[in-house]
């Protein structure tokens, strides 16, 4: 009777012998596709980075008070964003900051070229949206370090595997509100563009992509939020810049060090919100 | 005004629920044997929206349905531009049956010869008012330039000149309805439907736009069906009507002839509602006079409030806008001159009204005898507005 008690020991299920082998058949058998990949991302993020090399440093803060200026429409927060910016680089982060915005911003872009077109997708069949529901949930939960060690694996240490486990982490919001964007538009208006002979690439194209622009804004700046918040993450899988620098100091206890440099990681976020933001607040209106 | 364009023959729209799995044609069979709707909905799950309606509209007639809400008239009038595809029937336009077209087809349909003003506007807020009206010839693939000058054309018939511009939110209701009708006659179809197209707006604004599309229609000559759960609309509009109860057709004639002989007490209860004035009240066409000046301000103000307001009278209010009487220009001037003075130059016999929820109806015999426009009161006296004899007519002419 003491399985009543305490779960049967004769039952068993133990699949981890065969994911490991599959893993290992991966590496074995793709690894041209694997360095394939790797090497094509790891150009995207150099060329970015190598790109914001090439901006001067007062170019850079100069662009972010312009753009705040013309985004938020008011100089004071222009100027204080540029404070904050060179604060960064007095602090003696400028370089870090281009390597974590390369490995952001490579991100952020694959997870719009997947995002906004399967958000559109799911918002258009009940039965698609069955299936990719528990894939996303899945995707928002799943612990990080989970599929980081198969993608280090397969990939090797460095920001590659760092880009892509923060697109399987930071694609989810822009998926979940394309979609709820779409589905949201008033069905009169779908009704009305439809009775005017639109096909359905024009109702979507016309009709209820524009309609639902400050939704899927919203997602765009959340999916950014989530990728800024994955950069300490990712120095654990050896991608450099600002989130290695904050491993560093916690791992040698070095508390002045790696509050600097969180700050840091703090105000490229607050920047990057508060500007995407003002974009979706006008593209609703 | 001979030629049939719109036929519809023996339409059934039958809307399954999904938990249960009967086939609407059982459900058609049921209808025919003579259960009804209610019976078929408690057995199968299965809601009949339009049940065997048929009927038939001339090219220029404005044909118009009426019914409660649920009695299937907004299914029926998608069903005519196939927004809802018929369980079974015939719908012909210009005798082609269209229930047989596909997608392909429906789109050229919907692109040239159908289109279809909504109940809440169905405007796209991300468009100014002059892409909106646009919008059917943008999508049909017209260019720029030429669609542009269409809808500047559209926006002018229905009298929103200088609004082009303005985005949608800024408009009133009437406004946007206006911006509805124009983009559904930018397409100029052949047939204008119009789902309980003012059923949203003020009955003031209501009256307004009725008048204007009974001009819109006289200058262009569309065919238009229109529904209403509104008997005066229907009958105000309607060349013909037809009244619809749980999606059967109880009664398809002319106005007059409904009016004279009512094919049941449904219709006979719709028809009770039919006096608009009664609906309308006092309080709906009253406005507040152009020119008022005050006991003590003197012949010279009033002769200046009229000269800047372009009026030939004012209203004279004492110090809490009390009502006391009206100044016309002719006894003004006769003031200046000397003839008359200021006290006995105004004018107090004037009708007034004491309830701004009056209804219009109780006022006409009073107002066609007055010669000036009826004077609304508060209890306390003080001027509330006023009803000229224009007011009172255009609400029954509306």
């Amino acid at each position: 009777m003491e399985w009543i008690l305490d779960f049967p020991s004769t039952i068993r299920l133990d699949f981890t012998k065969q994911i490991d082998a599959f893993i290992a058949y991966l590496n074995v058998h793709y690894a041209d596709f694997f360095a394939g990949l790797k090497a094509i991302l790891n150009s995207v993020i150099g060329g970015i980075y190598q790109g914001l090399e090439l901006i001067p440093w007062w170019l850079l803060i100069l662009f972010v008070v312009l753009l705040t200026k013309k985004l938020v429409g008011r100089y004071r927060t222009g100027l204080l964003y540029g404070l904050l910016m060179f604060l960064i680089g007095a602090f003696g982060y400028w370089h870090m900051m281009n390597e974590t915005l390369s490995i952001v911003i490579t991100a952020v872009i694959l997870s719009l070229l997947l995002g906004l077109p399967i958000g559109i997708l799911i918002s258009t069949s009940v039965k698609v949206n069955s299936i990719f529901r528990p894939v996303l949930d899945a995707m928002q939960t799943m612990p990080t370090f989970v599929y980081m060690i198969p993608a280090v694996m397969l990939l090797g240490p460095g920001k590659v595997p760092a880009v892509l486990a923060t697109v399987i982490y930071a694609v989810v919001p822009v998926i979940r509100l394309t979609s709820h964007g779409i589905q949201q538009v008033d069905k009169e208006v779908v009704e009305a563009a439809r009775s005017f002979g639109s096909s359905r690439w024009q109702i979507l194209a016309k009709v209820q992509i524009p309609q639902a622009l400050p939704t899927i804004m919203a997602g765009v700046n959340q999916t950014m939020m989530m990728a800024v918040a994955m950069v300490v993450t990712c120095a654990m899988i050896g991608a450099n810049g600002l989130g290695m620098e904050v491993l560093i100091a916690i791992n040698r206890t070095e508390s002045g060090r790696g509050l600097v440099a969180g700050i840091c990681i703090v105000i490229i976020a607050i920047i990057i919100d508060r500007l995407t933001q003002s974009v979706s607040a006008k593209g609703g209106r | 005004m001979e030629e049939t364009i719109l036929k519809v023959e023996h339409l059934y729209k039958l809307f399954r629920s999904r938990e249960i799995g009967a086939s609407e044609e059982t459900a058609i069979e049921m209808l025919q044997q003579g259960l009804s709707p209610a019976e078929i909905r408690a057995k199968t799950g299965i809601v009949v929206a339009s049940n065997d309606v048929s009927f038939e509209v001339k090219r220029g007639e404005i044909f118009t349905l009426i019914g409660l809400s649920g009695s299937g008239k907004s299914t029926i009038i998608r069903c005519l531009n196939m927004l809802h595809r018929p369980t079974s029937g015939h719908i012909y336009v210009e005798n082609e049956d269209i229930t047989k077209y596909d997608e392909e087809q429906l789109m050229k349909l919907r692109r040239t010869k159908v289109a279809m003003v909504f109940q809440n506007f169905g405007l796209m807020d991300h468009r100014d008012v002059l892409s909106n009206v646009a919008y059917g010839l943008e999508i049909k693939g017209v260019n720029k330039k030429e669609r542009e000058s269409k809808a500047l054309e559209m926006v002018a018939l229905v009298g929103l000149e200088g609004w082009e511009n303005k985005r949608i939110d800024n408009l009133s209701g009437g406004m946007k309805q206006r911006v509805g009708i124009a983009r559904a006659l930018a397409n100029d179809p052949d047939i204008l439907l119009m789902d309980e197209a003012f059923s949203a707006l003020d009955p003031l604004v209501r009256n307004d736009l009725q008048f204007e599309l009974l001009g819109i229609q006289e200058k262009m000559q569309k065919t238009i069906v229109f529904i209403t759960h509104d008997i005066n609309e229907a009958f105000k509009l309607g060349n013909h009507v037809g009244i619809l109860r749980e999606g059967e057709m109880v009664q398809l004639t002319t106005p007059e002839e409904m009016l004279a002989n009512p094919a049941d007490d449904y219709v006979r209860k719709f028809i009770d509602n039919v006096d608009s004035t009664k609906v309308l009240s006092v309080k709906n066409i009253m406005v507040t006079p152009g020119a008022m000046i005050k006991a003590g301000d003197g012949v010279n103000i009033a002769l200046k409030s009229m000269k800047s307001n372009g009026l030939s009278s004012a209203y004279v209010v004492g110090e809490h806008m009390q009502f006391q009487g009206l100044i016309t220009l002719e006894n003004a001037l006769a003031v200046r001159a000397g003839q008359l003075n200021f006290e006995e130059a105004i004018i107090r016999d004037i009708p007034i009204i004491k309830d701004i929820h009056t209804p219009i109806a109780d006022i006409v015999n009073l107002a066609a005898n007055a010669r000036f426009p009826l004077v609304v009161v508060a209890d306390d006296g003080s001027l509330q507005g006023i009803v000229s004899k224009a007011a009172i007519l255009s609400s029954f002419s509306g």
